[in-house]
């Protein structure tokens, strides 16, 4: 089975834009997920309820406002350009912007559960053996909640892999920039050749099929005490 | 020994609690009291994970928290044992002894220094240091978690009822090495409780809270003896006496134990003469005389004035403090009886006791 040049370009850059989404959501969703599982803010709904949108919205809205939002005269891309970095749809990094907005949830929602399974009294215990709320973070929440960062690591990346409607509002289709395995298929279909879509597609099936097989078959290994 | 004072006010819906107290700086005192007396609530209050609004703890001359101050709990110098071990399960026993042996300030005078070796081998868990808690059993689990509130060498060591998520087997498996920390720890010990026979083993000082305020306190023998306080009330009023073991009969296999005021014979102990011992006379097992019997088994009589003289938990039944030389007893006597001898206050009598409970079997 041999893959064109331009098949092997767009699943790179699958995996790029995907690895990048996630580490940026390990590092911007776990505080969410931290605040959305401790607060007892009225925001908390509110929040929560923002952080779950992608999951019921079509991701031809999501993509949409974002390009307004980012567009050469919306107010993130007056922004950037500002900022002497031009406006962001169209480009890699636009893409980045658009999946972490898209693969939220998939990062928040596991997390947040892992901090609320558990519970005040680790945190409780911590702070009798004198640790700092920062150092305790770090040393037990962090480590009690790592099933459900695992968890969350997987879905996010699987997710960001899937995506296809915000990357086309958001990224167009071009080469090497922003077209991912999931539009290079779309093309192959739209230009007949369906012998390389199956080719690509078959890929994307037994990925997504592997990596949920991981997921149901990893068992934290740990009992409760 | 500078004392504790602890003053705090709280009231949040369905529940109040109010206290004004001055704890001894030294010893163990018992915060004993049914639950929703508020005496774990006092016991977080005073470790800062609850923040009474108008509150003002003074912990030997520190400031813990007034109205301009509030130090955090990660920065009182205290230990604290939870009702349910809740180790880390991430970390092995020694990982738990260590996390908060580490971060404990160098600053402590090494006098008041418990080191980690100190803590291991007053809790005997030496065996137990590379494993993970569920590998533990329960009695396990509990002294780790002692030994984990030691090894930051604290000021105070907090315990909220320790044994009561515990079997009997597992609680009869601790209480030794809580004996244990009670005479060879130089720090003072406060331990929530609702079971009368632990406070009465292990405490010095008592307190009884009920519906968020308190009661009484005072040293654990007079608080006992109190028969104003739902101490008396129960299944269990009764007194503690502190004992020592005065001689042996080898014939009959009995040891003589000396108090104040008289004596008791009970079977046979191991402990040498000049030990140490607390009994616990239950008021069900006291019964009165108005002579010194004379064709009765019963072998401990002890002459006694009548203090004063209270309803029982039943109508049939009141409760008669007496004095013994220095010692207070209760009996539980009909009513019937109480007439029928003419029991008042400054008769002298005779106390027969039927049983006794030693405190440490």
């Amino acid at each position: 089975m041999l893959l064109s040049e331009t098949d092997l370009q767009s699943i790179w850059l699958t995996l790029r834009l995907a690895g990048v989404v996630t580490l940026i959501l390990f590092i911007v969703g776990t505080p969410v997920a931290w605040w959305l599982a401790r607060t007892r803010s009225r925001l908390k709904g509110p929040v929560g309820a923002v952080v779950a949108l992608p999951l019921v919205l079509p991701p031809s809205v999501l993509g949409f406002y974002l390009l307004v939002t980012m567009g050469p005269n919306g107010p993130v891309g007056q922004l950037t350009q500002a900022l002497g970095l031009g406006v962001l749809p169209f480009t890699f990094w636009g893409l980045v912007v658009a999946s972490v907005f898209y693969s939220l949830p998939f990062m928040v929602q596991p997390v947040q559960n892992a901090f609320e399974a558990i519970g005040n009294r680790p945190l409780e215990v911590a702070a009798t053996l004198r640790a700092s709320p920062l150092d305790t973070f770090f040393t037990v929440a962090l480590p009690l909640a790592a099933p459900g960062f695992v968890t969350a690591g997987i879905l996010t990346f699987a997710h960001t892999v899937g995506e296809f409607g915000v990357v086309l509002m958001i990224g167009g289709n071009i080469p090497g920039v922003t077209r991912v395995a999931s539009v290079q298929i779309y093309d192959h279909v739209e230009a007949m050749e369906y012998g390389d879509a199956h080719r690509l597609a078959a890929i994307m099936l037994i990925f997504s099929f592997l990596v949920l097989l991981a997921l149901y078959l990893w068992r934290p290994n740990q009992k409760n005490t | 020994m500078e004392p504790i004072n602890a003053r705090f006010a709280i009231e949040w819906p369905g529940f109040n609690l109010t206290v004004d107290l001055e704890l001894p700086g030294r010893g163990v005192t018992g915060l004993f009291g049914h639950s929703g007396s508020g005496k774990t609530t006092l016991l977080r209050c005073i470790a800062g994970l609850v923040r009474a609004p108008e509150g003002r703890l003074v912990f030997r001359g520190e400031i813990w928290q007034d109205a301009n101050t509030w130090v955090p709990t990660h920065r009182r110098s205290l230990g604290y044992v939870f009702q349910e071990a809740s180790l880390f399960p991430h970390l092995t026993v020694m990982g738990n002894l260590r996390y908060g042996q580490k971060r404990a300030p160098s600053s402590v005078g090494a006098e008041d220094r418990v080191s980690l070796d100190q803590a291991i081998a007053l809790l005997g868990i030496d065996h137990l240091l590379t494993r993970k808690p569920d590998r533990l059993s329960g009695g396990e689990r509990q002294r780790v978690a002692i030994a984990r509130a030691l090894a930051v060498s604290p000021r105070v060591l907090l315990m909220d009822e320790p044994l009561a998520a515990l079997d009997i087997a597992r609680k009869q498996e601790i209480l030794p090495y809580l004996e244990r920390l009670h005479d060879e720890l130089a720090i003072p010990v406060l331990y929530v409780s609702h079971a009368p026979d632990e406070v009465a083993r292990l405490a010095d000082h008592l307190v009884v809270m009920d519906g968020g305020r308190v009661l009484a306190s005072g040293p654990l023998k007079e608080t006992l003896a109190r028969l104003d306080l739902p101490t008396a009330f129960s299944e269990d009023a009764g007194v503690v006496i502190e004992a020592v073991v005065a001689s042996h009969d080898e014939n009959y296999h009995l040891s003589r134990l000396d108090f104040p005021g008289g004596n008791v014979v009970v079977a046979q102990r191991k402990e040498p003469v000049g030990h140490r011992l607390r009994l616990r006379v239950h008021a069900r097992d006291v019964s009165l005389a108005l002579e010194r019997a004379t064709g009765t088994s019963i072998a401990n009589l002890l002459p006694a004035t009548v203090v004063e003289i209270a309803d029982a938990d039943t109508p049939g039944h009141c409760l008669v403090r007496l004095d013994a030389g220095g010692t207070p007893l209760i009996a539980r006597i009909t009513r019937r009886s109480l007439d029928h001898l003419g029991v008042a206050r400054g008769k002298a009598m005779w106390a027969q006791i039927k049983a006794v409970a030693l405190l440490g079997d």
